[in-house]
């Protein structure tokens, strides 16, 4: 196994892109990612693009040769990778197989989705494919409904309350106005949340993640050879992935995602670090009671006490543990099959000290935590400062 | 999925309308819906069909504003996480009531009911949800 590190990263604009299709967005991520590795197109060998539902959402399969076709890299390697909205975050896990393994020595990793084509209606059926078809959607369950039921059972559990999961769409929206590429650029107050429409009681319109067109991708290398092309390489020290039952009601609790607590476990075995050692984490908060389950998952904070942390304002940019310094899936916006390449692209920013008014202070060590469906798949990467 | 199809349907027809499931006999777990695999005893596992008696109670549940398409008619709706008494947990609809009638605990039991329609001329689907035990 090679050491692997990350040269260079890029993403488009997430947001409402009526005026940009899927092949403009994704061309426009990896153009960045590789104008910022400064390579060229000859030297990549492999590339993997995560996308969860460019069938139903734009009538495209396919899509690795699409991009290979569009990005005028044929005829290398190119293949998709589906796992829900961990797709991007499994795709990054194939990239850096490929390089470890030594059968790559450079490959672009993507994720991108065109979410925005469609009507509402038509994203949700999309979407709900992350779920158990015939025993969770066709009882007429929607993904609102089934983080509403991990809400429940959290309030039920732990006394969690509407308040504090209304204060983790406050910060990520705080996060986002001072992330130029998130989709919203404005701040809000606990009473927004608090008063917008509920979608399935207990969540609100702002306590879900937004419906986003967006890309990003980055490029990958062997380490040693990574040092040749960036002053600031981004080493890759873990990279794990856990899978559940599909269906929510099939698992034990549902108060915890067993997946992202394996996933974890693992990813500090192999980088032999603590929660304590993370300095900066994006996790995966697709509804804000996503962010307070795997903070608590993620060792961050003790089972139970996710809520409280968040409402004291410990994940803040100048908390405790800055969580979701990029604006997370709520304010960044959460275009699923990038939203893994995003977090990685965020974290590589706060590890090279660029990410200006939200970079968190000698971060030095940053984790990406990306989850599938309502937790049936969880990939999570550890990157340090490779400089 | 706005639609589904008539085979599937038709494939699911005892586990939707009567609450057939299938219990491992090495390891003495019941499952719903039907597994092919005992996830414990894998290749070792023996499974044998099982009726459930429909009665459970509520382990979380929802008011669903925002629903799928094919079910307008019916939202809002609560929707519910059911355990049986049996053990394994479901999700269904429960009928009849508001979101401020429910509770985690409370008692409920199958009821046989219309799912959704297809369309106009599509298939009508039926199936379970639940009512709570007065």
């Amino acid at each position: 196994m090679r050491d692997v590190a990350i040269v260079g990263v890029g993403m488009s604009k997430f947001g409402e892109e009526w005026n940009r299709g899927f092949r403009e967005i994704v061309i426009d991520a990896g153009k960045k990612a590789l104008n910022d590795a400064k390579i060229k197109g000859e030297e990549i060998d492999g590339m993997f693009v995560g996308t969860m539902a460019a069938g139903s959402l734009i009538g495209q399969e396919h899509v690795g040769a699409l991009i290979a076709d569009f990005m005028g890299l044929t005829p290398i390697a190119s293949t998709r990778v589906e796992a829900a909205c961990a797709s991007g975050g499994v795709a990054f896990r194939q990239g850096y197989m490929a390089i470890a393994s030594g059968l790559h020595d450079c490959v672009v990793v993507g994720g991108a989705e065109k979410m925005t084509d469609v009507s509402t209606a038509s994203v949700s059926d999309a979407l709900g494919g992350a779920g158990d078809q015939e025993w969770e959607l066709f009882m007429g369950a929607t993904f609102p409904a089934l983080y509403a039921f991990m809400a429940k059972r959290h309030m039920h559990e732990y006394g969690t309350t509407e308040e504090q999961m209304a204060s983790v769409a406050v910060k990520n929206h705080y996060n986002a106005a001072r992330n130029p590429c998130a989709q919203y650029q404005n701040e809000i107050t606990i009473e927004t949340v608090m008063k917008s429409k509920v979608v399935a009681s207990p969540l609100k319109v702002f306590d879900c993640s937004p419906i986003t067109d967006g890309a990003a991708a980055v490029v990958l290398m062997p380490l040693e050879k990574a040092k040749k092309y960036t002053e600031k390489p981004i080493k890759i020290i873990a990279s794990a992935q856990a899978s559940d039952v599909i269906a929510l009601h099939s698992r034990r609790s549902l108060t915890e995602l067993a997946a992202t607590k394996i996933a974890a476990k693992k990813a500090f075995a192999q980088a032999k670090l603590t929660p304590k050692d993370i300095d900066v984490c994006e996790v995966h908060d697709c509804f804000t009671i996503a962010e307070i389950m795997a903070i608590e998952d993620l060792g961050f904070f003790k089972k139970g006490e996710g809520g409280k942390a968040s409402a004291e304002g410990k994940t803040r940019l100048d908390g405790e543990i800055p969580i979701n310094t990029s604006g997370g899936l709520k304010g960044c916006g959460h275009p699923v099959g990038a939203t893994g390449i995003k977090q990685i692209v965020e974290i590589a920013w706060q590890l090279r000290g660029e990410a200006n008014q939200r970079q968190v202070k000698d971060a030095r060590i940053g984790m990406t935590h990306n989850v599938g469906g309502s937790g049936a798949t969880c990939a999570i990467h550890i990157l340090e400062k490779g400089f | 999925m706005a639609s589904e199809a008539l085979p599937l349907s038709w494939r699911r027809i005892p586990e939707r309308y009567c609450l057939i499931g299938n219990s491992c006999e090495n390891c003495k777990t019941n499952f719903f819906p039907t597994r092919k695999i005992c996830p414990n005893c894998r290749r070792r596992g023996k499974l044998a069909d099982k009726t459930y008696s429909g009665k459970g109670k509520v382990y979380s549940y929802s008011l669903v504003n925002v629903v799928p398409q094919g079910f307008e008619l019916d939202a809002p709706y609560v929707l519910a996480i059911i355990e049986l008494e049996e053990g394994p947990r479901v999700t269904a609809q429960i009928v009849d009531c508001g979101e401020k009638d429910v509770k985690i605990g409370s008692l409920v039991k199958m009821v046989f009911r219309k799912i959704k329609e297809d369309g106009d001329e599509g298939v009508i689907h039926y199936g379970f949800k639940f009512g709570l035990v007065k």
